[in-house]
């Protein structure tokens, strides 16, 4: 028998099982070391050095990046280390704003903790750093350098995690930051606005864009009828902030806490979940029939859909049409509560309670809007509402609970489930078994719980079909370049942004326990099953809205919507044939701006240059010619393009180019 | 006219089979070319080579090698190494940036003209204080040795303009 290693941690031996390093060890002998930068799920970076520890042999090491090895004699504290542990919280504070009594993350700020924990009663070296201004360019996140201590969490979950790498570090030195590309803005970047680095941010650095004013503005406002949604994940996770455990249901104490803040109507985005199944469900058994538009992505996640459009642009009508059901709920209530209360849309204002810190962006697109006015007025993370109820000075845990206002806050439990990975195929397989099989009533567990790609195979009345669950962006990244390359086949794919789905959602409470986020999904499945209906066709209500007036024609108005092509950095285009600024201002008779962003870039953009200015040269119309590229002009299903004096030509051939330029100078 | 820049920037992707370990060469052979790394070039290298933007600008601004503001026409390296420190090489940069109207952010004339640097150890120390000047090293330098260097480099550009 191999003999498991022992290490002594502090006088006791703790047996080595498949411990990666020594903190891991460390903390299995229930002690808690501090630390910034250590996190089970990304790369151990070891910037933050708190987790410095003495070994025998070896001298001061950090624990992260140790690994364990058998006889090893680990002393966690000593005076050396303890002295060296609160200097560097003090540094660390030395170069932080300071400012916690108006800082938004004060109290689940990790700094703050461990400050308290060390016993850091005052900070020896002078204030360094200069005010710098936040980043406000994003509607889903607000980046204030001012609190960054540099640990790199973000930059690691936004790389690994998500595959998206919005934020790195930029200088170095004293000098080094935090940043994206360019110094440029959060909204000026390929961000998708998930939150996960906000999820992850030790300190204040990254949060989400609070809107708690403006809603209670509207609150306050008596000729408003503040109308309120709620998302299945945040029923499960805002009870932590009251002392419940993740899983909790509390949503009968939020429902009460509204209607005593103030809030007209209170309802569910459960009930627009259900919504989705079905014209999900339809728009599936339709493609499916026609063998058209395969595999189809779901639409909820719009992380995901920005994902989507930024480095898929060819598979973006594989996504389905549906709005995701915060904006159909948005789109359908504004229309429902218009026509029967007689109010002008502009005297509603439709609040949503999100998980996410992406659906703040996802209710300022363009698409969902009328006349300007958008379907979802205000999106409030979990964390924020909980703010509001602790502001109006709400004793939640004491609160009878209420109910949510019909018909739009009535729901089955497939709407329930949509708040976690593989809830929506589950909901939406319910349904289509149901429709194809007539009455089946499968629950299809094997979606359940699945950590980051879950390949399933289901059968409903003979037919086979392949679905794909996938959370995290960085395992979506991997799905879907198999599927590009024809390596893998599927009829449906579930995308989710956060690893877990939005039971792990960038505005859900900050958790520290690692089975926080399987503990809130099972708070949603166990909800499901306490509802007397769990295929979404069974919503009386869903019925009587489609029975009413909600006509093909009008559903498909208000409850689909398209994508476009998305350029992932702003910024100028620069002339190619130009030596200097003022030859690059002149007026040129032939203007050619070719795309060099990244779906045309693959689809040979660069040999259409090669061959162009080869041509230009050789007709010796050079000198009348501006060759200008520019990175991304939000045509790449149809790359690559070339735009000749403003015309814009698609999936351009260098004959094709020749000829425009022929006409156009002609 | 010449073979464009950009032709070149593809060549030297192409030379480095667009390869993510080689970003630093090839940001070196594209500053070589423009004489700085220009935003939007640093956006296309990333994605030819599949390393984001964030990540691309964070070796550009790591190396002090890189600028990624255009360069004067005529670059001044001041060395502050330490021999050079201790020669007063400070008032040497302090001189030049009064007579050329520039600070510690501003390190290129209005004109384009001159770039100032300031550089750790040009290994001349026997020199100290050093100034190169357009590549040429000038050795036991004080202030106004170096504005008359200047002051010439600006007669010929004016002699030539005229």
């Amino acid at each position: 028998m191999v003999k498991t290693p022992i290490v002594k941690v502090d006088n006791i031996d703790v047996p080595v099982e498949g411990e990666r390093n020594l903190l891991e060890v460390i903390r299995k002998a229930h002690i808690e070391l501090p630390t910034f930068c250590y996190h089970s799920e990304i790369s151990v970076y070891g910037a933050c050095r708190m987790c410095m520890v003495e070994v025998e042999g070896m001298g001061t090491v950090p624990a992260c990046s140790t690994p364990p090895a058998d006889g090893m004699v680990v002393k966690t504290e000593t005076k050396k280390i303890r002295n060296m542990r609160k200097m560097i919280v003090e540094l660390m504070l030395a170069s932080h704003d300071q400012n916690c009594l108006t800082c938004p993350k004060s109290v689940d700020c990790r700094l703050q903790k461990i400050a308290k924990q060390l016993g850091v009663e005052k900070v020896r070296f002078k204030q360094v750093n200069k005010p710098v201004a936040k980043d406000f360019s994003s509607e889903a996140i607000i980046r204030d350098p001012n609190k960054c201590v540099l640990c790199g969490d973000c930059v690691r979950v936004c790389n690994e995690i998500q595959s998206v790498g919005v934020l790195d570090f930029a200088n170095r030195g004293a000098a080094a930051k935090v940043t994206p590309c360019f110094n440029k803005g959060m909204g000026e970047v390929e961000c998708v606005n998930c939150g996960q680095c906000v999820k992850i941010c030790p300190v204040g650095a990254l949060m989400p864009k609070y809107q708690i004013d403006d809603v209670w503005n509207a609150i306050h406002d008596e000729s408003k009828l503040v109308v309120v949604q709620i998302a299945p994940a945040v029923r499960v996770a805002i009870g932590e902030y009251f002392g419940y455990g993740p899983g909790s249901v509390t949503i009968g104490q939020v429902v009460t806490a509204l209607r005593m803040m103030g809030v007209d109507k209170v309802y569910d985005s459960s009930f627009s979940a259900d919504l989705t199944v079905i014209e999900e469900g339809n728009e599936f058994l339709d493609r499916y029939t026609k063998k058209q538009n395969l595999p189809q992505f779901t639409s909820c996640c719009p992380a995901w859909i920005k994902f989507a459009e930024q480095y898929y642009p060819d598979m973006l009508s594989n996504l389905s049409s549906c709005r995701s059901p915060q904006q159909m709920f948005g789109s359908l209530a504004k229309d429902k509560l218009t026509r029967e209360l007689g109010l002008k849309r502009e005297d509603i204002v439709l609040v949503s309670i999100m998980p996410c810190t992406a659906k703040k962006f996802e209710a300022k697109r363009e698409e969902f809007q009328v006349d300007g006015n958008p379907d979802v007025d205000y999106v409030l993370t979990t964390q924020e509402l909980a703010l509001m109820i602790r502001e109006r000075g709400i004793d939640f845990n004491h609160l009878d609970p209420g109910s949510f206002d019909m018909p739009l806050g009535f729901k089955t439990g497939a709407g329930v489930i949509f708040g976690t990975t593989g809830g929506v195929s589950e909901a939406v397989l319910r349904y289509a078994a149901d429709t194809i099989g007539r009455g089946m009533n499968n629950e299809f567990r094997q979606l359940r719980y699945g950590e980051g790609i879950n390949v399933v195979e289901v059968e409903v009345n003979d037919i086979k079909l392949r679905l794909a669950v996938v959370s995290g962006l960085g395992n979506a990244r991997k799905l879907m370049d198999k599927i590009r390359s024809g390596e893998e086949y599927f009829d449906l794919v579930e995308v989710m942004a956060c690893c877990g789905g939005c039971v792990n959602g960038g505005g859900q409470p900050v958790a520290d326990e690692p089975d926080t986020v399987k503990r809130r999904a099972k708070g949603l499945y166990d909800n499901d099953k306490m509802l007397q209906f769990h295929n979404s066709i069974e919503n009386p209500y869903l019925r009587q809205i489609y029975d009413e007036d909600l006509t093909p024609e009008k559903a498909h108005h208000l409850l689909h919507t398209t994508y476009r092509n998305r350029k992932r950095i702003s910024g100028e285009n620069i002339v190619l044939n130009a030596a200097t600024a003022e030859e690059a201002a002149e007026e040129k008779k032939l203007n050619l701006t070719i795309c060099f962003g990244t779906s045309c870039f693959l689809r040979g953009s660069q040999q259409l240059y090669t061959q162009l200015m080869d041509y230009v040269r050789e007709q010796g119309i050079e000198d009348i010619t501006r060759f200008t590229a520019s990175f991304c002009t939000e045509h790449c299903k149809k790359g690559p393009v070339l735009t000749v004096n403003g015309k814009v030509i698609e999936q351009c051939t260098f004959d094709r180019a020749k000829e425009e330029i022929k006409a156009a100078l002609a | 006219m010449e073979n464009s820049k950009f032709d070149s920037v593809c060549a030297i992707l192409d030379k480095y089979h667009r390869s993510p370990t080689k970003l630093i060469s090839i940001l070196r052979e594209i500053q070589d070319e423009y004489g700085y790394l220009p935003e939007e070039l640093m956006t296309f290298v990333s994605t030819a080579i599949g390393v984001s933007p964030a990540s691309v600008f964070g070796v550009a601004t790591f190396f002090s090698h890189f600028t990624l503001e255009p360069k004067g026409k005529h670059i001044i390296k001041v060395c502050d190494g330490t021999a050079c420190h201790v020669k007063r090489s400070e008032d040497i940069i302090l001189a030049i940036r009064k007579h050329l109207n520039l600070d510690a952010e501003h390190r290129t004339t209005e004109d384009r003209m001159f770039t100032l640097e300031t550089v750790a150890c040009l290994g001349a120390c026997s020199l100290a204080p050093a100034v190169v000047v357009d590549g040429k090293v000038n050795g036991n330098m004080t202030p106004k040795a170096v504005l008359a260097i200047i002051d010439q480099v600006k007669e010929k550009e004016a002699a030539q303009d005229a």
